[in-house]
Order: structure tokens, then C-alpha cells, then sequence
């Protein structure tokens, strides 16, 4: 895994714009600073702030219900919040929802509520069998275009984990 | 006093009312009880997910705003996930009911007490900003209410006061999950 970057990589209207252009169309999450510039772009076309994860995930399963490709956008600490809801609906029920996961704690150099999370959170995505990516190694397209094709592939969540950096 | 409904007699009187409507039913005893009485392909039945049925509910209103949303749900699933009452009540979809079935216990589990005998969670709808809010204990008041619902903008939130269950409850859900989904997908592609 890469060092996190001082410098931002990517701008978040870019990602916001990748995400619609590759038939994402519901968006929904609770805040982590780490993609404050995605949700910026986001909450000017119709982004659900939600008040936890779990719930932001159960609008989702609505939003898939009714026929759209979900986005829930989250800080890793509510990953936490939202697995009872990825086991128990998305997986069983086969809704499908992209997660963009930021990943706080990342190397263990964090504020110290983010460091048990920040460590386990890839064996849990594995223990899950939510697909995932880092995001930012590549190109934003790429890594969207990888998403879309897990979403329609498996019918179930896929993840993106963004860590520090890549977003300004 | 008259003697409380019970869930049985309580969801029989609130589904004919809610014929138009996509719902969507809370997990335990509440979903099996509306799968024996009213099922159709717009009905989805949760299983799992407890608390989730109204944030449910809220993503296919707001995916589909002309779609009338309905969410049978119980004391403890809104006592699980608060914080959805003044979600739905700031989106405010116009065609949007929300009932409670207010047993005071956590049926499904043994009849553990909740605590909605000590709290009004009509108040906390209310407070939230919903637009009409009812608190009801038998049949004919379901049907007014539900009908006055129709007849108003929501989102409505009506609280039905019942028993705890005592005789056997409804067969389990005889559909998979994945099924449930492709059921209600393909039933809500060609609306609005």
C-alpha cells in the first residue's frame, strides 16, 4: 500500500462527475474530511445526508428497490455502524450499492479512535467478500469503471477506500 | 376500556387501506402477518436489517417521488433507528404513511418489554415534523385515519396501539430474499 500523499491527487468534482458518468444516481452517506470536496460536489445534485451509516444503507436498499445505482459514502468508523445492514439486506437481498469508504487510521498513524478500525478494516471488507480497491493508484475512471462492473457482476456492495490524500 | 387489537387484527385492518402503496415491512412477526394477509408483488418483507424498514421505505420515495410509500413497522424497529423520523419528516414525501404497530415488546424474541409504553412515539413523529400524526386503538379508526391520510399530504405517521402476540404467529416468509427484491423491482419499474 502506498504512503498517503501530503499532496491531494484528484480533485473530488472529478471523482463526483466519474461516479455519475459511469450510471451512479443516488447518493447518500454520512461525512468524513477526507472526501469534503466529493460531498461538496455531490450536495449540489441531490446527495441524501443521512444520520448513520446503517440507516444511509437501508435508503439505498430503497433507492436499488425503485431501480438506481446507490453510492453511500462513509467514514470507515461507520463502516463499523453499517455491517449488521450489509450482512442482514444488501447481501441476502442481493441490492447492490457502491461504498466509498474512507480509510482513517491507515498505517497506524491516526488519532487514536481511528487505529483499531483503520487496521481491521480490510479483513473485515475480505471476511465480508465485499470487493475492494484503494482508490487513487490509478486513475479515477479506472477504478469507477472496476466498481460498475463488480456492481453488475455480483448484484452486492463493492467498495472503494480512499485514504488520506487523494482527494484535496 | 376496550380491549387492544391484536397484531393480526391490526394489520388486517391496515393493509386494504394501503392497496396503492409500495410497503414495506418491518422485520418479525409484523412481516409475516402482512405476507399471510395481503401479499402482492409491491409488499417487500424484511428479514433481517431490524430498524431499517422506514429509512427503506424513505430511499424509494425519494427515488420515486410519485410512488405512494408505505412502512408497516413496529415500536421497537423506530426505537432502533430514531434517527429516520426526522429524516422522512425533512424529506417530507407528499404520499407517505408510516404505521406503527405498538405491541410494547419485542415479540419476535419472547415479548420483551420495549419502551414505547413510557415514551409517545406518535410525539416524537410529531415533533419531528411530520405532517399528520394519529395515535389509534381499533379497527374503524385504522380505516378513518388511513383514509384522511390519503386525502392529505404527508408524511403521516399513525401509531396503532395493540396487544402483545399470544396465539401462534403467521408462517414464516415463503419467499428468499433475492426473490423478494426481483419481485418488488420488477413491480416498481413501470412507475413513476
Amino acid at each position: 500500500m502506498s504512503a498517503p500523499s501530503s499532496n491531494a491527487r484528484f480533485a473530488g468534482a472529478d471523482f463526483a462527475a466519474s461516479l455519475r458518468a459511469a450510471g451512479f444516481d443516488f447518493f447518500t452517506g454520512v461525512p468524513c474530511s477526507l472526501i469534503a470536496s466529493v460531498l461538496r460536489a455531490l450536495e449540489a445534485d441531490g446527495y441524501v445526508p443521512e444520520t448513520r451509516e446503517d440507516a444511509a444503507l437501508g435508503l439505498a436498499a430503497g433507492a436499488a428497490l425503485a431501480g438506481k445505482r446507490p453510492v453511500v459514502l462513509m467514514q470507515n468508523s461507520g463502516f463499523g455502524v453499517s455491517l449488521n445492514a450489509l450482512g442482514s439486506l444488501q447481501q441476502i437481498y442481493e441490492m447492490p450499492c457502491l461504498l466509498v469508504i474512507t480509510w482513517r487510521g491507515q498505517g497506524g498513524t491516526d488519532a487514536p479512535e481511528h487505529l483499531v478500525m483503520g487496521r481491521v478494516m480490510p479483513t473485515i471488507l475480505d471476511a465480508y467478500q465485499i470487493p475492494w480497491r484503494t482508490l487513487g493508484e490509478r486513475e479515477l475512471d479506472a477504478d469507477v469503471a472496476w466498481a460498475r462492473e463488480r456492481f453488475d457482476e455480483t448484484g452486492r456492495p463493492v467498495a472503494l477506500v480512499v485514504p488520506p490524500g487523494v482527494f484535496a | 376500556m376496550t380491549t387492544k387489537l391484536t397484531t393480526e387484527a391490526a394489520v388486517r385492518a391496515i393493509l386494504p387501506p394501503l392497496s396503492g402503496h409500495a410497503l414495506v415491512c418491518a422485520n418479525g412477526f409484523l412481516s409475516r402477518w402482512a405476507c399471510a394477509l395481503g401479499d402482492r408483488p409491491e409488499c417487500f418483507y424484511m428479514i433481517g436489517s431490524m430498524g431499517l424498514a422506514s429509512s427503506i421505505g424513505l430511499g424509494i420515495a425519494l427515488a420515486k417521488p410519485e410512488q405512494p410509500v408505505a412502512v408497516l413497522d413496529g415500536d421497537g424497529n423506530v426505537l432502533m433507528n430514531l434517527g429516520s423520523l426526522p429524516m422522512i419528516a425533512v424529506a417530507a414525501p407528499r404520499r407517505f404513511v408510516h404505521v406503527v404497530v405498538d405491541n410494547g415488546v419485542y415479540a419476535s424474541t419472547g415479548n420483551q418489554p420495549t419502551i414505547s409504553g413510557r415514551v409517545a412515539l406518535e410525539e416524537i413523529a410529531a415533533a419531528s415534523g411530520y405532517r399528520r400524526v394519529e395515535r389509534v386503538r381499533d379497527a374503524s379508526a385504522i380505516e378513518r385515519e388511513l383514509a384522511a391520510f390519503a386525502a392529505a399530504d404527508g408524511p403521516g405517521f399513525l401509531l396503532v396501539e395493540t396487544e402483545p402476540e399470544s396465539g401462534a404467529p403467521a408462517p414464516r416468509i415463503p419467499f428468499t430474499p433475492e426473490e423478494m427484491t426481483a419481485r418488488m423491482r420488477g413491480a416498481l419499474a413501470s412507475r413513476r
